[in-house]
């Protein structure tokens, strides 16, 4: 039985509560969501905090899906399965469901969190890629309330660091909404629920037949929260098509900086990047249109 | 979820009436469905201690130093143990099944990574696991040795220093077949193929790892051990000879196994802490590895680098095989093999085919990798040699421009010619190869498929069909050929009627999953006409069961299962003596119909097994020389290994843009002989189809050049999910084995050693327009990726 170092243990009972402790306890402590990334890392001990906050109680606070008229709200504490069966999302970003059908597995996604998920910050994590593509916002809550707002990129600050300071807490994330868009997801993996070999998000905004903006987030080819510029300036205001889509693949072969591991070469996951990003905007645009 | 799409087609009268009771539920279900099975990690003992192995973090170093003052200072801890401390008792080493040794903890070098080092024993596994962290080793480090095909160069560093006179990393080199025969037959074959395979290193990966709890109680001198064990009476031997402990002073018990597959075959050096932690502190002491300790450092399989060469005619007539190999053993050579095959029963590389001469060369090195080389239902190293055959046939079907069913069916061996001897020396029993095989090829709709296939290729589409046609040695010994460190491979078996006619039946092999309760329960209710709900079947605990080698390479059935029907027999020849005395008739007067002897021509007079019983057992007459009670044992040596067999057919599709393969169907014709629980068969034909989609395109135990395991979590090493895997088509032949008394054939891994070959053989197929000839496993998209490209690589 794999054990992790000693720690102590508190729930926290609301967000100012666990951020009251966060200020107390410093780097030394950690919030625990769904946990399913913080507890093989600590049983591995490959992480060892000597406090966990469970704010698992929070979840009537922090977990929910608020449809407004410029933007879609997400509690960070939505979990993934919630993600998966939403209406609202459904409706309006459906590249939320393409990932979250490929995350994992019914018993991570019945625990595991939005919020968790972009603080992990892992380069291969599938819902960076999905806010990165929709050009989210992170609303972070620090001691005595103050909230701020920031980008994706803002948000990522490398691999396994982000924004978020250590008495501070992701509470939100905003996903601005705008006429037009339709939006896919497509990975691939090596075995159902493993992590990406590479996958993309595309995200088009169409105005008659033309786009009016597109961004392509990626994942598991280097650091990129930016939502590749050089695409999107490719796109816009050109009128979809199998020569656009090659185009904007390629560019995103170029942009990224795979690593060859176990889950392929980077010559290969250059390739995926390049089809993936094809067949995503692809359907996007299907999406958008219907 | 897998669906069974049942096929039967009959071949034999008993076909129609499998042995016992059939397609009955298995009788240790209900315990397993409801949590109430007991594994080792639920023994829990009085005063109980824990142990906990600090294992190397380098693949080859110098031990230097060892500090464990810390560790012995931490909360809880009762006991911190090195390899200094071992040898003082002479127990720093201890044998491994294939005679050679290997470290229970490190002395002077670490020779893999995850090697172990140390052990701390504390009131809590929390506590022995934080008192790990305190142990300070100070390593010297040294280059490893991690390709295999380096090994043997002359600059390569030394691993086993530890063996006297030892100069190189050369382990064992071992040939079969007629080398001259061969190479004639090549010399004159109007094609030659030749195709270099890497059989991949792979784990069983068991979902229960390794553990043991050790209780020696030093007032009767008796070590009671609770292990997860696939052969607790070669273990209970192997403890005595390696701890110097008196035999009938220790007792094996290996509970409910949560899955085995060869992993839990050898003894590893935890076991042995466990039970010196116990004899040092006075308590039972309980160790459980983790699941990266069990990746790491248990016994793994495959790990063979092959060049397969065939020789035939032009019109597609085999003539030869031939094949050289590079065996990859690890640091240990902890093989668990009949002594006398150190590659296993590798020799059945000839396939299904019949041919005129074959010939294999293997050199077997160590390397900085962990020991074992033969787990994972590899039945053997028949695993290895089938994939290396149906491989090549399929690469000579593509030199030939053959169909690759074509070509099979006019090789096969023929039904006339069983006993069949092959070139390299294995006397197949019985095999009627040709009707398997159609009904895979009726079943897949095989015509179809590759009209189908013409018309996807025209639209650039990728699939394949792949087929692999296996014949597997199961059932060792004769315990004359084969034996594991002496100890000949045969089983005990002993049956006790009660007196109101229930019965228990005693095993020597081991259960992980099989099925054994109802499987051997039915073999003796089909003997000896007793309900098997009436059979409690026992195994398991060396105090109480017979001598045997135990469960692996599919030879529970093949053995044990031919010493249960023939010790049924036994105490049927017994109670039919007690039933003519009942009747008052001469024996010759008796008609055995299952539970019930009737006197000839009067059907109204006759007694039940368990109206038998009850006399055995009363104080009523018995016929005269006939003791009392209805009991037998019997040791049942094997005359033959049984030899079953299979047709598969695969068919995959390949996604042009990002090379995953979808494995869309899969067709399994097997022929084990006698069927006693279909359902049961069934179930191992589903799980290892599973793990031969697992090998062919996920798994692989991976190294980096220092030797760091790339494979030690379930993150890292895959394997399969329902996912990934299609409805299974299962169909069958029966052949039964002529010398098997109910002629039943070993069938547990026949999936893993036949599907393989067909997975990969269906993806080559698939990328056939590419001009690919052949890739290596694991089939990952990366790697299917480079094969399109013209850039196919060996794993390693």
């Amino acid at each position: 039985m794999q054990v992790p170092a000693p720690f102590e243990y508190e729930r926290a009972t609301s967000v100012d509560h666990a951020i009251s402790l966060l200020e107390r306890l410093g780097g030394t402590a950690r919030l625990i969501a769904g946990g399913h990334s913080l507890l093989p890392m600590m049983k591995l001990r490959l992480a060892n905090f000597d406090y966990l906050i469970d704010i698992n109680d929070l979840h009537a606070e922090l977990g929910y899906v608020e449809t407004g008229p410029d933007e879609v709200r997400i509690g960070a504490l939505t979990r993934h399965r919630e993600l998966l069966e939403s209406p609202v999302l459904a409706a309006a970003f459906p590249i939320f469901a393409d990932a979250e059908r490929v995350i994992a597995d019914p018993v991570v996604r019945n625990r595991g969190t939005l919020g968790g998920s972009l603080c992990q910050a892992d380069p291969s994590e599938d819902l960076s890629a999905v806010c990165t593509t929709l050009d989210a916002r992170c609303v972070i809550r620090g001691p005595g309330g103050a909230e701020r707002v920031v980008s994706m990129e803002e948000f990522h600050v490398g691999p396994y660091e982000t924004a978020v300071a250590d008495d501070e807490i992701l509470v939100e994330i905003r996903v601005p909404v705008r006429p037009g868009c339709g939006s896919a997801y497509a990975k691939v993996e090596r075995r159902a629920g493993d992590w990406a070999v590479v996958s993309a998000g595309a995200a088009v905004w169409l105005d008659g037949g033309a786009i009016v903006d597109a961004r392509v987030g990626l994942a598991a080819v280097g650091p990129n929260t930016t939502g590749i510029p050089e695409i999107s300036a490719a796109l816009r205001g050109q009128e979809p098509s199998e020569g656009l889509y090659e185009q904007a693949g390629a560019i995103a072969a170029r942009s990224c900086d795979p690593v060859t591991d176990q889950r392929g070469s980077a010559e290969y996951k250059r390739h995926l990047a390049a089809e993936l990003t094809r067949r995503t905007l692809r359907r996007a645009v299907e999406r958008a249109r219907s | 979820m897998t669906t069974v799409h049942e096929r039967v087609d009959t071949f034999h009268d008993n076909d129609q009436k499998p042995v016992g009771y059939g397609r009955m539920l298995r009788k240790e279900d209900p315990r397993f469905l409801r949590g109430r099975g007991r594994y080792v990690d639920d023994v829990q003992l009085p005063g109980m201690l824990h142990l906990a192995i600090l294992r190397s973090p380098v693949a080859h170093a110098r031990i230097v130093s060892i500090d464990t003052s810390a560790a012995e200072a931490s909360p809880g801890v009762r006991a911190v143990v090195t390899g200094a401390a071992l040898a003082q008792q002479n127990l720093a080493w201890m044998p491994t099944l294939s005679n050679d040794v290997q470290a229970v903890l490190a002395t002077d070098k670490v020779r893999f990574q995850g090697q172990e080092v140390a052990f701390v024993v504390a009131e809590d596994r929390y506590a022995a696991r934080d008192a790990l962290e305190l142990i300070e080793v100070e390593y010297d480090v040294l280059d490893p040795v991690i390709d295999a095909r380096r090994a043997l160069e002359p600059d390569a560093p030394l691993i086993r220093d530890d063996l006297d006179g030892k100069t190189n990393n050369h382990c064992f080199d071992w040939e079969t077949g007629d080398e001259a025969a061969t190479e004639a037959v090549f010399a004159r074959a109007d094609v030659v193929v030749s195709q270099d395979l890497v059989y991949p290193r792979v784990h069983p990966a068991p979902m229960e790892t390794c553990g043991a709890v050790a209780d020696y109680d030093a007032v009767d001198g008796k070590l009671r051990l609770w292990s997860t064990t696939q052969a607790p009476h070669a273990h209970r031997t192997l403890y005595a000879i390696v701890a110097g402990l008196p035999e009938h002073k220790i007792q094996v018990i290996a509970p409910d196994i949560g899955g085995g597959f060869g992993n839990k075959v050898p003894i590893y050096p935890g076991y042995v802490c466990a039970i010196v932690a116990s004899i040092v502190t006075g308590k039972p002491v309980k160790w459980m590895e983790d699941r990266s300790e069990n990746l790491i450092s248990t016994g793994f399989a495959r790990d063979y680098i092959m060049r397969g060469e065939i020789a035939a005619t032009r019109d597609g007539r085999i003539l030869g095989i031939r094949t050289n190999v590079l065996a990859d053993h690890g640091a240990f050579n902890g093989t668990a093999a009949p002594v006398k095959y150190p590659a296993g029963f590798f020799g059945v590389f000839t396939g299904s085919y019949d041919i005129e001469a074959a010939y294999c060369k293997m050199t077997a090195v160590y390397t900085n990798k962990a020991p074992g080389g033969v787990a994972y239902a590899c039945s053997f190293r028949i695993t290895e040699a089938v994939y290396l055959v149906e491989r090549i046939v399929d690469c000579l079907a593509d030199e030939l421009g053959m169909d690759p069913a074509e070509l099979r069916l006019k090789n096969f061996i023929q039904p006339e010619q069983f006993p069949y001897t092959t070139k390299t020396g294995w006397v197949y029993d019985s095999g009627n190869y040709e009707p398997t095989m159609r009904l895979a090829m009726e079943m897949a709709g095989y015509d179809e498929l590759r009209r189908e296939q013409v018309e996807k290729r025209a639209r650039g589409e990728l699939m394949g069909i792949g087929i692999a046609f296996f014949t597997e040695a199961v059932g060792a010994g004769p315990r004359k050929d084969m034996d594991i460190l002496g100890l000949g491979m045969a089983d005990g078996c002993e049956l006790r009627v009660h007196p109101t006619g229930k019965a228990v039946v005693r095993l020597s092999v081991q259960s992980q999953g099989q099925g054994h309760e109802t499987t051997f329960a039915q073999i003796v209710a089909e003997e000896i006409g007793i309900p098997p709900a009436d059979i409690e079947v026992l195994h398991g605990d060396t105090d109480n069961t017979p001598f045997g080698l135990g469960t692996y390479g599919s030879r529970s059935t093949p053995v044990s299962g031919a010493a249960a029907a023939l010790v049924a027999r036994k105490v049927r020849d017994k109670a039919r003596i007690i039933a003519s005395g009942m009747l008052e008739v001469s024996v010759a007067d008796l008609e055995w119909e299952k539970g019930t002897f009737r006197v000839a021509g009067d059907p109204g007079r006759s007694v039940t097994i368990q109206d038998i019983a009850l006399r055995a057992h009363g104080a009523g007459d018995l016929p005269e020389g006939i003791e009392g009670g209805l009991e037998a044992q019997i040791c049942y040596n094997p005359s033959n290994l049984t030899y079953p067999h299979g047709a598969y057919i695969c068919v995959v599709d390949v996604d042009p843009g990002t090379a995953q393969v979808k494995v869309r169907r899969f067709i399994a014709v097997d022929d084990c002989g006698t069927r006693i629980n279909p359902m049961i068969i069934e179930g191992q034909v589903h799980g290892g189809l599973t793990d031969g989609v697992g090998m062919a395109l996920m798994e692989m135990i991976a190294f980096d050049e220092d030797g760091n395991c790339l494979g030690a979590s379930l993150m890292d090493y895959l394997i399969p999910t329902s996912l990934e895997v299609p409805d299974w088509e299962t169909g069958f032949t029966v052949t039964p084995s002529p010398h098997h008394p109910i002629g039943a054939k070993g069938v547990g891994e026949s999936a893993t050693v036949g599907s393989p070959p067909a997975i990969v053989n269906a993806v080559i197929d698939a990328l056939k327009p590419f001009g690919v000839r052949h890739a290596d496993m694991p089939l990952t998209p990366s790697r299917v990726w480079d094969a399109m490209r013209g850039q196919a690589r060996p794993p390693i």
